[in-house]
Order: structure tokens, then C-alpha cells, then sequence
């Protein structure tokens, strides 16, 4: 028995940028952060505002039910069809980040039953500020906070407040009822963060999630723009 | 052969996808039928005996070459509960992500092309191992090591038990368990004498039925 040397160097890169006949597959937006954060309610205010001009479809880990793909359904923010749950055996940063088979072959499945698709939104299971999606699984990702978890968390840092390719604080609306300082947070996301984004929403105005969804667009321009080169 | 292609075949963090699947603890804890560490250690035992002796049969037999197709076959008749053979289908094109990347091979790639919707994940941890340059029985260590070791590591999320444990009921389970890989690739190796039927066949009805039971749960930790 011996290595097959007819396939010495055949590699099969989890976020290959194209689909096995060539075309370019849809974008993969990750969105993580802590439990009750308004991950859900993001994914939810993004396909109302996205949803007319792409074609959308949402994959959720939910740690123990399937709560969240059942919220999206009721508020009926895309069809059924366009919205897969993965179970993550109590290990929600597992399945995004070390282990994130079932996760991309939820992803291959909506592209194959739903193509072609624009943008595939991957909302993780509530999970710690350590967590973060695997490069093999999205091609962006955002890190959802909120105001009332306390106002000390960006200075706190961790690998979801440092490299997300956006921080999104969330629930600006409570900061005067929980005693939120947004400008310290302003201030000590940009010491973790640098030059990253960083966007303060409130879901619960009209259209609380514009900023977001122009941030998405522009990384959807962005992978068509590369795709036509 | 490489020693540590074995171990690298037989960890956990190996990304296949086992790490979401509880081998049928969840719904042991959940009948209270595993509460504890000696409990814990019955259900692997089990669990070795049967699930992980059959499916170490058909690792061995595909490491050492034979029929994959005829394999998959012999698997989904040893595979009465529908729900577990999709997952047995469902972790074995896991497994051929994983596979691909780390030990590629035409056997592999012919198998994928004729199961498109996924082969047995013991069928392709067979034909992995092959490609790794793995023998038979090394096959069938990583398929009964893994047949207790997933329940054991899935036990100590539901139950919150002492990983030290979890970990002396993998070791007190070790001579066992080369038992059962040297068991399964004797068998294996009558394969070309005596057809597929020399391979084991030993089931569990109490998984199977629970098992089906688990899979239409509206909330659970783990997708198996």
C-alpha cells in the first residue's frame, strides 16, 4: 500500500472562490458574537433589506434547537427553502471554526438547490468573544455586541472584537437605560481594532440595519468586481 | 506506513464532522440509562462490541481493497435504521472532504463519483487509511477506537462529567478494543475467500430504535 501518486499534489480548498463548473459562487458572510447579542435579528433586518435586489440564503447553528432558523421562518424573512439549520453538538465555535464540514455542506447545498445565489449569510450559534469563523468556511465576518452586555467589552478585546472584518455594537437605543458609555466603546474599539470598521445599530429604528447591509453590498461589489477580472 | 497518518486518522479534531454526533448518547442520557462514569463505560463497551466491531469490519475491508461499492452496500444492510444510515452517509462525504485534502486517492474520487450523496463513513475511513498508506487492522483501530471514543467525549458535554473520567473508561476499554480491530480484520480478510458476509454483523436494536427516536427530537446538543 502506498500513497496514490497519480494525485500527488490534488487539493480541494474548502473556500475555493469558484463552484465546480466554473462559476463563481455566491459571498459568504459569517456572523458571530455572544448570546443574545441581535445575531438573529441582523440576519433577519439584512434579508428585508437585501432580499429584493439578491438572491439571499441564511445557514444557522443553533446550539440546541432550531430556534433561530424557526425565528427567521416565522417572521418570514426568506422562504423555507433558503434557510438551512446545522446542529453543532454543543460545540458552536467548533462547528464555525475547527470543524466546519457540516456547515459548508449546508452552504453546497443551498448553492446547488438555490442557484444562482448572491450572498450566503452563516449566522453562528451564541457563543464567546474567542470566537471566529474559519477563512475556510466565509469570506467576511461580522462580530455582533451589544451596549447592555456591558460597555467594557471592546475594551476587553478577544479574537471576534480585534479581527472581525466588522464590529457591529448593537442596541444603542438601551445605552442611557443601562449606563452604556458609546463613546468609550467607540474609543477602545478602535484601540483593538485599528483601521476596521466599526458600526453602532439600533434594529429597533427603521432601518437600524443600513449601515450594515451597505457594508455587505460593498464586499458584494468587491467579489463580483474580482469575479469579472 | 506512517504511524502518525493512524493517529492523525483517529483523533477527534480530525475536521470530519464527528464532533456534532453523540454515537446514541444523547438519547442514552436523556432515558437516563448513562448518569455516570460506570454507566458511561457499559454504553461504550456496547457500543464497541457491536456498532464499532461492524463497522471496524468494513474499514478493514475497504483498507485492504475490496469492492468499495460492494462495501457500501454490505453497510446499509447492516444499517437497519434509516436515520443512522443517512448519518452513516451523511459523516462518510464529511469524511471525504477531510479525505481529499489530507490523503487523496482515485479509489476515492471512483467511490464519491458513484455516491454522490455520500458513501459509509466507514467505507471512506477504509479506503483513507488505504491511501494513507495504513493496513487493514490500523483501519479498524481508528473505526472501534472512535465507536466508544465519540460517545465518551459527547458524555462528558451532557453530563458534565470529569473528562479524567471519560478518558479512564477509553483506557480501561483499550485491550478491548484491539480485540475488536484484530477480530474485525481477521474477517476481513476472509473477505476474498468467503464473499462480504464473512464480515460482522453484530447490531444493537436498543441504538437503532433510539437512535430513530433521537433523530425526530425538536431539541437536541447533538445531530445524532
Amino acid at each position: 500500500m502506498h500513497l496514490d501518486h497519480s494525485l500527488p499534489h490534488q487539493h480541494f480548498p474548502s473556500a475555493s472562490a469558484t463552484r465546480p463548473d466554473g462559476h463563481r459562487r455566491a459571498l459568504r458572510v459569517g456572523l458571530g458574537g455572544p448570546v443574545g447579542s441581535g445575531k438573529t435579528a441582523s440576519v433577519a433586518a439584512l434579508c428585508r433589506t437585501l432580499r429584493d435586489r439578491y438572491a439571499l440564503a441564511v445557514v444557522t447553528n443553533d446550539i440546541y434547537t432550531r430556534e433561530d432558523a424557526e425565528y427567521l421562518l416565522r417572521e418570514a424573512v426568506l422562504p423555507p427553502e433558503r434557510i438551512a439549520a446545522v446542529e453543532t453538538g454543543a460545540c458552536p465555535h467548533t462547528a464555525i471554526r475547527d470543524d466546519i464540514s457540516a456547515n459548508l455542506e449546508a452552504v453546497e447545498h443551498l448553492e446547488e438547490t438555490l442557484h444562482p445565489l448572491d450572498l450566503v449569510l452563516i449566522e453562528s450559534g451564541g457563543d464567546n468573544l474567542t470566537a471566529t469563523f474559519s477563512k475556510g468556511l466565509v469570506d467576511v465576518q461580522i462580530f455582533v455586541i451589544d451596549v447592555s452586555s456591558g460597555d467594557d467589552i471592546p475594551r476587553k478585546g478577544g479574537p471576534g472584537i480585534t479581527t472581525a472584518d466588522l464590529l457591529v455594537v448593537n442596541k444603542t437605543d438601551l445605552a442611557p437605560h443601562v449606563g452604556a458609555d458609546l463613546a468609550a466603546m467607540a474609543a477602545d474599539a478602535r484601540r483593538q481594532r485599528g483601521d476596521l470598521p466599526v458600526i453602532f445599530t439600533s434594529l429597533t429604528s427603521d432601518d437600524g440595519i443600513r449601515e450594515v447591509a451597505d457594508w455587505v453590498t460593498g464586499h458584494l461589489t468587491e467579489w463580483r468586481a474580482e469575479a469579472a477580472v | 506506513m506512517s504511524r502518525a497518518a493512524l493517529l492523525l486518522l483517529a483523533d477527534g479534531r480530525f475536521p470530519a464532522g464527528g464532533h456534532a454526533h453523540s454515537g446514541g448518547v444523547e438519547a442514552a442520557v436523556a432515558r437516563r440509562a448513562v448518569h455516570d462514569t460506570a454507566s458511561l463505560e457499559a454504553f461504550c463497551r456496547g457500543r464497541l462490541h457491536t456498532t464499532g466491531l461492524t463497522t471496524a469490519g468494513l474499514s478493514a475491508a475497504a483498507a485492504a481493497g475490496h469492492d468499495a461499492l460492494l462495501l457500501d452496500d454490505a453497510a446499509d444492510a447492516r444499517t437497519p435504521a434509516p436515520a443512522l444510515r443517512a448519518v452513516s452517509r451523511r459523516l462518510g462525504r464529511q469524511m471525504t472532504r477531510a479525505a481529499r485534502a489530507t490523503f487523496p486517492s482515485a479509489a476515492l474520487e471512483r467511490l464519491a463519483a458513484h455516491r454522490p450523496q455520500g458513501a459509509h463513513q466507514p467505507v471512506v475511513l477504509g479506503l483513507t487509511a488505504r491511501a494513507a498508506g495504513l493496513t487493514p487492522v490500523d483501519a479498524a483501530h481508528a473505526a472501534a477506537y472512535e465507536s466508544a471514543g465519540g460517545p465518551a467525549t459527547a458524555a462528558v458535554r451532557l453530563l458534565s462529567l470529569d473528562p479524567l473520567d471519560a478518558s479512564r473508561v477509553l483506557a480501561r476499554l483499550g485491550v478491548e478494543t484491539d480485540r475488536v480491530a484484530t477480530a474485525a480484520a481477521d474477517a476481513a480478510a476472509r473477505v476474498a475467500a468467503e464473499g462480504v458476509d464473512a464480515l460482522p454483523s453484530a447490531s444493537s436494536p436498543l441504538l437503532d430504535i433510539t437512535g430513530e427516536q433521537h433523530a425526530a427530537w425538536t431539541v437536541r446538543l447533538f445531530a445524532s
